[in-house]
């Protein structure tokens, strides 16, 4: 089953960009460890996945690149099309000319209603070249206008037109101290509006990532591109091809609703942290050795104490006893408790790994059935040159702080109305605001009393 | 790709207008290697083509023929604006871009905005109008004035009363010029005030200009070049206060390097909107951020660095030393310290070769000694722009919207009342056609007004913080 990536604004364009560089070059490598049939296998699953085949040319991506001021688009048009082994068609994207104005009300308010058409045009163009549509994936930041604003307006759009299929949502949140002032308001706005018509939220943070930049791979400038290219790594590991849960040959063929099916048993939760293990620059990897214990034991408390990466752990963090039924309210601090984990491994000698560290009950809320609770794929063909890689989906209370943050600070700010006119002028109004604090606080509480 | 129109009123504002073009001519000559039109240009010039005269029409693309500016020269006496026709720039303009008249506004603000603009509405139009369409996305007007004489003060906001009614959707910035308290100009302070009121109601964004602030600025730079320290390795053309290296090589004038400071200024604004970088910042984004309520579109503005040695090898604590001098009180283009003021909000543009990293080191060290307001905290808007300004390789321009204008507020409205009091020269502006006594109290109330919101604010600076309680939901 295929997917289509709609990249919205400035930052969805730019990280669109290099995931499907990513696939590219890692379906490309020999770093595969398996067989020549297990590679192709491999690479033909992904390409159906992700790209279109030409008859003579390179794959073309499965994409749309939406965003309402052309620099970026022509960018990301540019370098794909100038790498020689994939590229956007051309035909995909559309783009106005004056922006957004990182106001959320001008993107979901003015842009998304002028510009449906058009837009929803281009999907169904992009869903049509598929075999068979396997849902949507969507690239957007929640701090500007259009990434934001549209974007919610797109998902709704999305929603109406294909009911019946699923809709990922891929979130960059922004760093904590400012890219933008109004970056609460936008953010309050869209994971309010997304709640209500996606399946479910992925979230990757900037300031995480901007620390993995720094202290994993040793990255002295850090740019937008480098802080894009460890996104596109992590993202990577998720989507490119696995086996199924049950084993069995073939690789899956409906990753984003197997996906939806192991994460998202309950429609209030549906908010995923990724975590990805080992993470370190290229130079080194050739004398770096990992063992499968060692990885798993480091991811596994990284989903306890709620850690970013894979140093500066709280080792001290333990899960409540279990034996006595604890209620969710006297469960220890820090404690990161998981409704849904999904493990996804790959490389070398996968199938040996014993993942039941994961399955312990004390991981995980008391009002679900552990066993439904804890999913993992293991898929031998290595990706990326890591000889073995482990990525943690998680549906947990990782992002309730980060989460608990922003809604703070927006409220805050909307409580001395400022900037209120500058979204009123466009069409939200106060008692907008109001409803989508609400439905944040619900989600909050909920994650809260896990 | 957006355009935008610059709109230049008065003596000052022409010759501020002047060295803008000039700039930014030169600033695009040494991106543009190949001569081609291109989207960066077309901001804010026009590809014509005069093989057949000056009414030829427009080149979207290829080959650049002929740049005309995106402008409109405004003065009531001619001597400023014949003398840039009859300079290096006449070519940028064309006569159908100009409005002048011969005797002036005798640095009477109802002379400039009752009398000409009334006698010259439907001629602004028209020009405003046919320089509109010549765009494909017109996003904003700037407009260069000073405050304190005829001109530039009165018909320059009768414009941008103009310009909301005709072009609503349309940005209006101004940079307008205060007078100093040493200003010859008498009336100067009527003039100010009465040109607050407009600007008070029909800017979106004012970047509020002192001509002492721009004479300290070029004094530092003459003394660092005469100190004989670095002075031989600094590049000329890098000078915040120069054209130099400029090919139309233009006499320099008495205020030619304190107008380039504000040229400067105008080519750093509009530089992420022209040029591509990784974290854009366009100009409804500076609105959208910088302006929480609608009446505080003050923004405090400084450029950083003044200068550049000609040594290639800058380390990277010359970078951070830019950011520390951003927030200096003797880079800020107003005599204002926004340090010990409280910040609203803040925007850093910066240029060149930059990154995200050194952005966010710099903000996490200069955060601790700037106080931002209780429900801004975290007020920092940034942009990244890959195309450094000409002699430099990497730029900085701080835009604040701070209180620490208030200062300048107050002043001006005491030098008014001064005059005010003693009904001082007050019959030249009521003996206008459609001046009255409540022209100027509703001037002095809304400035008293505008005050009396900083004031407000700065009450909260210091205080403790109490944050309002959250929606409760009901578990």
């Amino acid at each position: 089953m295929s997917i289509v990536t709609v990249q919205l604004g400035q930052c969805g364009n730019q990280i669109g960009h290099e995931v499907f560089s990513a696939l590219c070059s890692d379906i490309r490598g020999t770093h595969g460890l398996c067989s020549k049939n297990e590679n192709q296998s491999y690479q033909d699953s992904c390409k159906e996945r992700f790209f279109c085949e030409e008859e003579s040319a390179v794959p073309v991506a499965r994409a749309v690149l939406v965003d309402m001021e052309p620099k970026v688009i022509s960018q990301a048009l540019s370098m794909a099309a100038s790498s020689g082994h994939w590229r956007y068609s051309s035909h995909s994207h559309f783009c106005q000319k004056q922006g957004s104005g990182n106001n959320w009300a001008n993107g979901y308010c003015v842009h998304g209603p002028r510009h449906k058409e058009a837009i929803m045009n281009l999907v169904q163009k992009e869903a049509e070249r598929c075999d068979r549509l396997g849902g949507f994936f969507t690239i957007m930041s929640m701090a500007g206008g259009t990434g934001s604003g549209l974007g919610a307006f797109v998902t709704q759009c999305l929603r109406d037109a294909f009911p019946t299929s699923f809709i990922l949502n891929h979130v960059i949140w922004p760093y904590g101290t400012g890219e933008v002032i109004v970056q609460n308001y936008n953010s309050v706005l869209t994971l309010s509006h997304l709640y209500h018509s996606s399946d479910a939220l992925l979230v990757h943070e900037n300031d995480v990532i901007h620390k993995i930049c720094a202290q994993l791979m040793n990255i002295k400038q850090i740019s937008f591109r480098d802080v894009n290219q460890v996104i596109a790594h992590q993202l990577g590991s998720v989507f490119q091809p696995t086996h199924p849960a049950g084993g069995g040959s073939g690789y899956s063929r409906n990753p984003l609703g197997d996906l939806m099916e192991t994460l998202v048993p309950h429609p209030e939760f549906r908010m995923l942290g990724l975590r990805n293990i080992p993470q370190m620059p290229e130079s080194s990897l050739p004398y770096s050795t990992f063992s499968w214990p060692g990885l798993l034991k480091h991811l596994r408390q990284m989903l306890i104490a709620n850690a970013q990466m894979e140093e500066g752990i709280d080792w001290q963090v333990r899960p409540p006893q279990p034996g006595s039924s604890i209620p969710s309210t006297n469960k220890p601090l820090h404690f990161n408790t998981s409704i849904a984990n999904l493990l996804i491994l790959r490389g070398k000698d996968v199938h040996s790994v014993d993942v039941g560290s994961f399955q312990d009950p004390s991981l995980y809320t008391s009002w679900l059935n552990p066993q439904d609770a804890f999913n993992a794929w293991k898929t031998p063909r290595a990706f990326n040159k890591y000889e073995k890689s482990a990525a943690l989906v998680s549906n947990s209370q990782f992002l309730l702080k980060p989460l608990d943050s922003i809604v703070g600070k927006a409220w805050n700010m909307f409580a001395s109305k400022a900037y209120l006119h500058q979204y009123t002028k466009f069409g939200i109004q106060e008692e907008d605001f109001l409803d989508c604090f609400t439905t944040l606080e619900q989600v909050i509480s909920s994650y809260t009393n896990l | 790709m957006t355009q935008s129109v610059v709109v230049q009123v008065g003596q000052c504002g022409n010759q501020v207008g002047c060295r803008f073009w000039d700039l930014a001519l030169r600033e695009h000559a040494a991106v543009n290697k190949k001569g081609i039109y291109d989207e960066a240009l077309s901001s804010f010039f026009r590809n014509v083509d005069t093989r057949s005269g000056d009414n030829g029409p427009d080149i979207y693309k290829g080959k650049i023929c002929s740049l005309k500016a995106r402008a409109l020269l405004i003065d009531m006496e001619e001597g400023v604006v014949n003398e840039i026709l009859q300079g290096p720039l006449r070519d940028v303009f064309d006569s159908k871009q100009l409005i002048t008249d011969v005797s002036g506004s005798g640095n009477n603000w109802a002379v400039g905005h009752k009398i000409y603009g009334c006698q010259y509405r439907e001629n602004i139009v028209e020009k405003l109008r046919k320089t509109a369409e010549y765009c494909d996305c017109l996003q904003c007007f700037f407009i260069i004035h000073s405050m304190g004489g005829g001109t530039g003060s009165g018909l320059g906001t009768f414009v941008l009363n103009l310009l909301e009614e005709e072009f609503p959707e349309v940005y209006r910035f101004v940079t307008s010029v205060y007078p100093s308290g040493e200003d010859d100009v008498i009336t100067s302070p009527y003039n100010s005030v009465l040109a607050m009121k407009e600007l008070n109601e029909h800017a979106d964004c004012v970047l509020p200009i002192e001509n002492e602030s721009l004479f300290e600025i070029v004094n530092k730079i003459h003394q660092m070049i005469n100190s004989g320290k670095l002075g031989s390795t600094v590049k000329q053309s890098s000078l915040v206060t120069s054209s130099a290296g400029n090919a139309k090589t233009l006499p320099e004038k008495p205020f030619d390097a304190m107008n380039n400071i504000v040229a400067n200024l105008l080519l750093n604004l509009t530089s992420s909107a022209r040029f591509e970088g990784s974290l854009n910042m366009d100009l409804n984004e500076i609105s959208m951020n910088l302006v929480p309520f609608p009446r505080l579109h003050y923004l405090v503005s400084s450029l950083t660095p003044l200068y550049t040695l000609a040594d290639v090898n800058v380390p990277s604590r010359r970078l951070d030393q830019m950011f520390s001098d951003a927030f200096s009180r003797d880079h800020q283009l107003i005599q204002a310290d926004p340090k010990h003021s409280l910040y609203l909000a803040c925007a850093l543009l910066v240029r060149g070769n930059v990154q995200v990293s050194d952005l966010r080191r710099n903000i996490e060290r200069l955060k601790p000694s700037l106080h931002f307001v209780s429900w801004n905290q975290e007020g920092w808007k940034t942009g990244l722009c890959s195309v450094p300004p000409v002699g430099h390789s990497h730029s900085l321009l701080a835009l604040a919207n701070n209180t620490c204008v208030k200062p300048t507020f107050i002043e001006l409205k005491d030098r008014f009342m001064k005059l005010y009091k003693k009904k001082a020269h007050l019959h030249h502006y009521l003996q206008i056609d459609g001046m009255e006594q409540s022209c100027f109290s509703e001037a002095i109330a809304s400035l008293s007004d505008l005050i009396e919101e900083y004031n407000e604010l700065d009450a909260t600076k210091g205080g403790p913080r109490i944050d309002p309680s959250r929606l409760k939901i009901a578990v």
